[in-house]
């Protein structure tokens, strides 16, 4: 996994509440084999103004000019701003994915669901709840300002506007840990190997019905 | 010892190894894979010279790409094809319990297939790459959604990175009106608390409505808290619990089974077992639901209108109710049942189990479909659902009425095989998410009741079940 460290980035206002994970990704991508490739079609439905399909070739589609992601002023901008629920619906972690290689680090709301929640920090993606007012602020600062930045800084557990002013986040140590050090979780979960095996040896007595010959 | 609720327990069993921050080492006991969110965690495991932890824990099926007709011309879509022959690939090089491929008769969406095939047992953990994985949590199992590096973390591991959530009780009270579903029950709860009333909790279902609700019933209820934003949704074992359990093809039997059942039946919440939310509903206040807008937390019931953005004064709310209404070609205050409809989607992991059908047909015998209403489409949840319907004559009331009877997949839910709505088409449907684009690009879903879905269906519009 990618590590995340310290990040000063272009911020991009996505102001709708309740984002759900067929908007960030529709399904008719979810069909590819493969961890990447999916930043092109990242709120496909929203962003071009024809249907988008796998295999065409994204550079000549019709851009919507509506859609905030395509104003020029946000081109290349890391944070993305959201409103409560983000990535609510289905568990697909390609939605995380398409985020990823579109080129964003983070996304800051005041809520997010469950699931879009963790598969972010399994991608080096660092979501990051703040009140809502918080994140009201921080949508009128960036409407108002072109290239408008926020510095995340992971280890000290902040972001910081241009002004200098600064807000805490909360994460947990375990997350932090592998965010910070880009670790492989698997290969950190496997250091137990042998708890594992002893639960399951414990589980297989009092619950045999659990276990089968494959 | 202190008073426990259903989830407590279930967590509390299925700890391995907790650190200090309280993020735990939960062991799984059921893992079901589909074509759609496992193929990179099979390749992440083949890059890093990994196998499955345990292959008897794996239980797999095609669904989401599969075609609902001409199954003997197969898989026309070769994106699609190439999916499901990635899993076919997978399972044979891998390894699993069971696996139901493409056109098997045990074929189905992961979330019917479990229970029919006693896969998924109380006092379970289950998992998915699938966030309607909370359908489980009707068996008293913690049943939950993950994300493909999560289904690769539990093929090799057996166990999943997890904090604990909080414990919310949904209790409905007093018994359950005639002609009202597991769906509106659902539909009124998300209603009532939003699509993140549930975020950051497991919720369990409780009260006496919760309690007459047949298996399929409570299925459907779990499989929706998703949509009220948690991750898994769940319900107490009873007789009716144990009772479908007995005899699948997965559960136990001889001694084993009665070790099994008396364990199952410790699989409540204790008597005064704390709970972090309390939310209260009266059965008797739940009338047949419909949704109006592009979130499922966008309903009312049959009597109500369309609301009006003039009248919300939260301005991020008005906002989303003013997009939802031009997405959805609705203007405000129109009653819900002068909504025309012109596609009717019956089937999906919510709503596709014998009980949906023979609620739906039992609407549909004797009509026909409305003349406005150009397609209604029957997909049943599995091959042996179909089996079974077809064994009760359903098949030839759905026909007989001008409804399509399909083979099973998730179909028209989500619009990953050929089943998709056209732009501006407006669909009754008895899945489980109304967003925007979901049963295909522009088209505009209405979620209600397998009853519900079939009245649309042969009057044309939202009806009263009750009144039909």
């Amino acid at each position: 996994m990618k590590a995340f460290n310290k990040l000063d980035g272009l911020v991009c206002p996505l102001d709708r509440a309740n984002v759900d994970t067929d908007a960030i990704i529709p399904k008719q991508f979810l069909k590819s084999i493969k961890r990447s490739g999916f930043g092109p079609n990242l709120f496909d439905e929203w962003r071009y103004l024809d249907h988008g399909e796998p295999g065409m070739d994204n550079s000549v589609r019709p851009l919507n000019p509506d859609f905030v992601l395509n104003f020029p002023r946000y081109a290349g901008a890391q944070v993305l701003l959201a409103r409560e629920n983000f990535g609510c619906g289905s568990s697909r972690e390609h939605a995380p994915w398409a985020l990823d290689d579109q080129g964003f680090r983070v996304v800051i709301a005041p809520s997010f669901a469950d699931i879009f929640f963790n598969n972010c920090y399994k991608n080096g993606l660092l979501p990051i709840v703040q009140p809502a007012e918080v994140v009201d602020q921080l949508f009128r600062e960036c409407e108002a300002s072109e290239g408008y930045r926020l510095t995340v800084d992971l280890q000290a557990q902040t972001i910081t506007t241009p002004s200098g002013q600064s807000f805490a986040f909360d994460i947990t140590e375990h997350r932090k840990h592998c965010l910070l050090g880009g670790l492989d979780e698997i290969g950190l979960t496997l250091q137990h190997a042998e708890e594992i095996k002893s639960y399951e040896a414990a589980r297989r007595q009092s619950q045999p019905w659990l276990f089968h010959q494959a | 010892m202190t008073a426990q609720t259903l989830y407590d327990k279930l967590w509390s069993s299925h700890v391995v190894r907790e650190e200090a921050d309280g993020t735990v080492l939960l062991y799984i006991d059921r893992h079901l894979v589909h074509e759609v969110t496992s193929p990179q965690a099979f390749e992440g495991l083949k890059l890093a010279g990994r196998g499955l932890w345990r292959v008897d824990s794996v239980v797999s099926t095609a669904d989401h790409n599969t075609p609902t007709d001409h199954w003997d011309e197969g898989i026309k879509d070769p994106i699609s094809r190439q999916q499901v022959e990635t899993l076919d690939a997978n399972i044979k090089s891998f390894g699993a319990l069971a696996y139901f491929p493409f056109k098997d008769k045990g074929q189905g969406i992961v979330h019917v297939m479990g229970p029919e095939q006693g896969a998924t047992l109380p006092g379970m953990t289950v998992v998915c790459g699938d966030s309607h994985t909370s359908t489980h949590g009707a068996f008293g199992a913690l049943a939950h959604g993950i994300g493909t590096s999560e289904v690769e973390h539990v093929m090799a591991t057996q166990c999943l990175v997890a904090k604990k959530s909080k414990n919310m009780l949904v209790k409905v009270n007093g018994p359950l009106p005639a002609g009202i579903t597991g769906k509106d029950v659902a539909l009124a709860i998300i209603g009532k608390i939003g699509t993140a009333g549930g975020t950051g909790y497991a919720i369990e279902f409780g009260g006496e409505a919760i309690r007459s609700l047949s298996m399929e019933g409570r299925m459907t209820l779990c499989n929706m808290a998703i949509e009220a934003g948690a991750r898994s949704g769940m319900v107490a074992v009873d007789e009716k619990t144990i009772d479908y359990v007995k005899g699948r093809p997965f559960a136990p039997t001889g001694a084993q089974w009665d070790a099994a059942v008396a364990y199952w039946n410790t699989l409540h919440s204790d008597e005064g077992a704390h709970f972090d939310a309390v939310v209260e509903l009266e059965a008797s206040d739940i009338k047949p639901q419909v949704t109006w807008g592009t979130s499922p937390e966008m309903v009312t019931d049959i009597d109500g209108i369309v609301p009006d953005p003039a009248a919300e004064t939260d301005p991020v709310k008005k906002g989303s109710i003013e997009r939802a209404l031009a997405y959805m070609g609705l203007t405000a205050n129109t009653p819900v049942k002068d909504i025309p409809v012109d596609i009717v989607f019956i089937g999906s992991c919510t709503n596709s189990r014998i009980e949906d059908l023979r609620e739906a047909a039992a609407v549909a015998r004797g009509r026909t479909k409305a003349a406005s209403v150009k397609q209604v489409l029957v997909v049943p949840g599995s091959g042996l659902v179909k089996a079974q319907a077809e064994a009760e004559g359903l098949d030839k009331i759905f026909i007989a009425a001008g409804f399509e009877w399909r083979e099973p997949g998730c179909s028209m839910c989500l619009a990953m095989n050929a089943d998709r709505l056209q732009p501006g088409e407006r669909c009754a449907s008895t899945s489980n998410r109304n967003f925007e684009g979901r049963q295909g690009q522009g088209g505009r879903t209405h979620l209600v009741s397998p009853a519900m879905a079939a009245a649309a269906g042969v009057t044309g519009h939202f009806v009263d079940i009750r009144q039909l």
